[in-house]
This record gives structure tokens, C-alpha cells and sequence, in this order.
């Protein structure tokens, strides 16, 4: 499971409550075992809690080889070494290593001790940007190896999306929506969800029109949506959902928003294209074939049925 | 005008040097080498060498013992009349030792605060070696302990909760983790401490006297031999003088050392836990 949400939400006030490294009240219960229990006066310390915790600057010992970190926990760590692929590495110290070497170290020295629980607080963000994805994937299939219950923390969808099989959102000390990354995406409790899983937020005023609902933009353009709703609301349209033209096409689909293009953010074989108020993602190949260019007006086209309306908080 | 001042700073420096440095030189010039050496071998000297030797490592060895898990507790602990606490570690620093000795001797001595207690386990402590450990250790410790408290604050809060989580217990923390990472403060602030214990004068001169082959330390014996054979005292200054060089390179080559001393003003309490 992976807990997202921006800075000072209290993602990392959760892993250390978990850890008993933070005071908590309520009740803590793994696998039987009471951890905490305010009513009853229970609050084991950190070091009786089977918990293996990666802290996100990793927090490897600088004096002790990879070897030593590793078996600091429980002793008898090599088959550990091998199948983190630190083997080689056991006799070099923590500031010889790369970033995700250091994050192999962290991880393979929380699970020495076997914990109950495993928790990685933002195990992606001491990486440039050019290791992340790489590690991520190896993250993934080290955790997957784990299998055990996994809380991972994050400020980053994708991160969450790719390590987790639940995600919570969590905003201000408060869970926003539990679910499945697909279902996050595909119904969003709330606006802040939505922008969060990498959606356009555009706010505006809604009415019913006929069987759709129109949505009318501060700027004054109407947005349609086959969503019911009423008075101050917002549209929800996804980057892939969004089609680039040079002109309003002759198409089903129903919104059309004309605007400059702001900026063109290559992502892999992906382009990232700013419309006015719209992200559209398209294809690269497509961007080259429209021959798009910042400064030069171009056309976001989306569908109806893709849009999706939420009340405004 | 700019140019007279910049040759009077370099004028005021040369002074500066020459002042601190001539007399050290003077003490080495002044008699020939062998005959210092010579001087080293009286009896007075010799005794003296034997009793600051002994009551030095004894007093620097209880400081270590007692005072390296005091640093730890204040240095990784918040908690009310913690500024309080590390001005009152201080106060030695800033008492004459000459004061000390009287405190000591009103604390420890047969008529002082302690002194009903000690006496009744047939304790008598000042005049004796005993007091002259006590004496060295009470002007040493600040030294170390003030270090020490640095070293300790300056250690990342999350190695300490990373140990805690693979089920270290706190002495296994404090002692495989907390002391190595701090190793290289503790020793600068150990050699320094030991410095100021062997040079240690007014204090055991109050408290413990000045008996020689008892409580006649090395500083006592130099101003115990101005009169009767000022080569010995001369040697013995001279003997500090070595030790005392050694120190000081010492903190400028051994690279733990060296970092740690930049640490040690007093960090602004600040909260152990991180959250974001």
C-alpha cells in the first residue's frame, strides 16, 4: 500500500507514529500483537516493534561496510547480500555507493530482522531524475520478492501507482480516498485527487443543457459533460484523454478549447502539451506530424463521456 | 592611509607572534639541552612525573567513564533547564582554580559539606592522592564534557532512530553507534581535557597540598624547585612545553579531530524529531 499526498500532510508523521518513533494515541495492531494501545497504556518502543523502516535519505551507518549495516539488525546476512546484488559491495562503505546501491543497503538491512511490516518513506526522492526510473522498477520487483505488508510513502502518483497495489490519499492528517490506482483514476473523490493522479482541473459554473451538463469557464468558454451537476463544480479531463488539432475538427466529440500553446515537455516517446488551461499528451510522433510550436494557436479537443464533473469544495 | 594600516595590522601580528611564542623559546634556551635532561632525573622531578602520570589517567579515565554517557543524555535530549544545565557544566571554566581548591576543600574536606559523611565511612580525602584526582578531574571535565555535548549534537537524529528500528536497545545504540560517530570530537575534546588536567595547579595546591612523591604534581613541583633548583623547574616547563606542542598537532592532524573542533559552540536547541 502507498500513502500520496504534498509535503506536510502527514505521510512521514504516519510511518513514524507506526515505527514508535513519534507519540501516538490509538490503537496499533500487527498480526496479533498489540504495538500500541492508548486505552490500555500500551506503547511499545521502536525497538520492539518488528518493523523494518527505509528512511528516505536511506540513514545507513557511515562508519560500518554494507556488510555491518546489513547484519546490524540480525546477523547472518549474506544470502541477504546476494540476492540484493551487494555481494561485491560488502566491504565498501555506504558513501562509496551509488544511489541505489545505498537504497539496496537500506532495504536489505530492514529486512534482515524479518519484520511484520516493511515502511520506505519516500524511497525514490534522494534520486536524480535520470536513476529514478530505473530504481523504481528494481524497487518494485525487490518489494514484490518481500512479500510482506508494505506501507511505502510519497508525494508522487507514479510512484505510488507503480509500488502499490492500494493507494491512499492523504491530505492535511486526513485520508481523502483509499483505492486501487485504476479506481483513483477513473473516479476521483475530489478535485485535489484528481490533480493529483495527473488529471485537468478546470473550474466553472455549471448548468444543465438538454440531457448534458455545460460548464462555463471564467474565461466564457462551455465545457459538456454527460455528468450530472449544479452550480460551482469542476471538469476533469486526463492528459490522454485530450486530442491536438490545428483547427476545430469535424468530429463526436463535443469540447473544443482554443488557446496558444505554451509549452512542449518531451516524456519518453511521449509529448506533454499545454493548450490555454489544458495538458494534452500525445504521441511524439503526432506532435512532429502537426508540426506544433510554443507561441502558434492550436485546438484541445475531448469528449463528453471523458469528461467528469465533481462539486467545488 | 590604507597602506599604514595594512603594515600596522602586519606589525601588531609580528608583536602578537613573537610575545606568545619568545618565552616558550626562552625556556629552551636558556639552560643547554643535556642539562634539562639531567634536571628531569632529580628525585623531585621524578616523583612528580610518577604522582601526574597517575592521577591524571585516573582522573581522565573516571571523566570518560562518567562524563561520555552525561554528554550523551544532555546532548541528545531536549528537555526544561537544558540551557541552565550546560552553564552550570561550564562554571569551572570561568572559576579561578584557585577558587575551585577552596570549593573543593568546603565540599570534601573533614569540616566541609561532605566531609560528616565521609568520615563516617573513615574517609579523609583532602591532602591525599586522592584529592588531587578529584581536583583534576572538577577542572578537566568541562573541557571534554563541552565537546563532547557537540559531538553527540551533531550526530543525524535518523542514524539513531534507524538503529533503534533494527531493534537496537538503547545502551547497543548509545555504544555502536552514537560513541563511533562521535569518536572523532570525543578524542579532540579527550586530548584537551587531558592537557588542562596535567597543567592543573591552584586547585590541587588548595585542596591536596603540595607533598612531594604524594600530592606534588608536576605544575606543583615547578613552583616547589623555583627556589631550590630553578633547572628542574626549568625542565619540567619544558617538558610541558613538548606535551603541549603534541596536543596541539595532534588536533591539527588527525583528521576526526581536526572537523570536530569547528563543532564545538553550543548548537541552538533545536527539536530532535523531524516531520514533514
Amino acid at each position: 500500500m502507498a500513502l500520496v499526498g504534498p509535503s506536510g500532510a502527514g505521510k512521514t508523521t504516519v510511518l513514524r507514529a507506526l515505527a514508535g518513533l513519534r507519540r501516538a494515541r490509538g490503537r496499533i495492531s500487527v498480526d496479533g500483537h498489540d504495538w500500541l494501545d492508548s486505552a490500555r497504556g500500551l506503547d511499545l518502543p521502536a525497538e520492539e516493534r518488528s518493523v523494518g523502516l527505509v528512511f528516505q535519505e536511506y540513514a545507513l551507518f557511515p562508519h560500518l561496510t554494507v556488510r555491518k549495516n546489513v547484519e546490524f539488525g540480525r546477523k547472518g546476512g549474506a544470502a541477504l547480500l546476494e540476492r540484493f546484488g551487494l555481494a561485491t559491495l560488502a566491504d565498501a562503505k555506504p558513501r562509496e555507493l551509488s544511489g541505489g546501491e545505498r537504497q539496496r543497503v537500506a532495504l536489505a538491512r530492514a529486512l534482515a530482522p524479518d519484520p511484520a511490516v516493511l515502511l520506505l518513506d519516500e524511497p525514490l526522492s534522494a534520486l536524480d531524475a535520470h536513476t529514478r526510473g530505473e530504481v523504481r522498477t528494481e524497487l518494485q520487483q525487490l518489494l514484490r520478492a518481500a512479500d510482506r505488508p508494505t506501507l511505502v510513502v510519497t508525494h508522487d502518483f507514479e510512484d505510488a501507482a507503480t509500488l502499490a497495489t492500494q493507494v491512499g490519499v492523504l491530505v492535511q492528517g486526513r485520508l481523502r480516498q483509499l483505492g486501487t490506482p485504476a479506481e483513483l483514476v477513473a473516479s476521483p473523490a475530489d478535485p485535489f485527487v484528481a490533480s493529483l493522479t495527473g488529471a485537468n482541473v478546470l473550474r466553472g459554473r455549471a448548468r444543465r443543457a438538454q440531457d448534458l451538463t455545460e460548464l462555463e469557464l471564467p474565461t466564457g468558454e462551455l465545457i459538456r459533460s454527460t455528468d450530472p451537476a449544479e452550480g460551482d463544480a469542476v471538469a476533469i479531463v486526463y492528459p490522454w484523454e485530450v486530442t491536438l488539432s490545428p483547427t476545430p475538427p469535424d468530429d463526436s466529440a463535443q469540447n473544443h478549447i482554443t488557446g496558444v500553446v505554451a509549452s512542449l515537455v518531451p516524456v519518453g516517446n511521449r509529448v506533454r502539451v499545454r493548450v490555454g488551461p489544458v495538458t494534452a499528451e500525445i504521441t511524439a510522433d503526432s506532435s512532429e506530424r502537426l508540426g506544433l510550436m510554443v507561441g502558434e494557436r492550436a485546438v484541445a479537443s475531448f469528449k463528453a463521456t471523458g469528461t467528469r464533473l465533481l462539486p467545488q469544495p | 592611509m590604507r597602506h599604514l594600516f595594512a603594515a600596522a595590522a602586519v606589525v601588531a601580528a609580528a608583536i602578537t607572534v613573537s610575545f606568545l611564542v619568545l618565552p616558550v623559546v626562552a625556556i629552551f634556551v636558556h639552560v643547554p639541552p643535556g642539562k634539562l635532561i639531567d634536571a628531569l632525573g632529580s628525585s623531585a622531578a621524578r616523583d612528580a612525573l610518577v604522582v601526574s602520570i597517575k592521577t591524571s589517567l585516573i582522573a581522565h579515565l573516571a571523566v570518560l567513564l562518567v562524563g561520555t554517557p552525561a554528554a550523551y543524555a544532555i546532548g541528545r535530549n531536549r528537555f526544561r533547564g537544558r540551557a541552565l544545565v550546560l552553564s552550570l557544566i561550564e562554571l569551572p571554566l570561568v572559576v579561578p582554580p584557585v577558587v575551585a581548591g577552596i570549593a573543593l576543600l568546603v565540599t570534601f574536606g573533614r569540616f566541609g559539606l561532605l566531609g560528616g559523611t565521609l568520615d563516617a565511612f573513615g574517609l579523609s580525602v583532602s591532602f591525599t592522592q586522592a584529592a588531587v584526582v578529584i581536583a583534576i578531574a572538577f577542572v578537566e571535565s568541562p573541557f571534554y564534557i563541552r565537546g563532547a555535548i557537540a559531538s553527540f549534537e551533531g550526530i543525524d537524529d535518523t542514524l539513531l532512530e534507524a538503529a533503534r528500528t533494527l531493534g537496537a536497545r538503547p545502551f547497543r545504540v548509545f555504544a555502536r553507534v552514537a560513541v563511533p560517530l562521535a569518536a572523532g570530537g570525543l578524542g579532540a575534546a579527550s586530548a584537551l581535557a587531558l592537557a588542562r588536567g596535567l597543567g592543573e595547579f591552584g586547585a590541587t595546591l588548595l585542596f591536596a597540598g603540595s607533598l612531594q612523591g604524594v600530592t606534588q604534581t608536576l605544575p606543583l613541583a615547578i613552583y616547589a624547585q623555583f627556589e631550590v633548583s630553578f633547572d628542574t623547574a626549568l625542565a619540567i616547563g619544558a617538558l610541558f612545553v613538548v606535551f603541549g606542542v603534541t596536543v596541539l598537532l595532534a588536533l591539527k592532524l588527525i583528521p576526526g579531530w581536526t572537523r570536530s573542533i569547528s563543532l564545538w559552540t553550543f548548537r541552538s536547541a533545536s527539536s530532535p524529531s523531524t516531520s514533514s
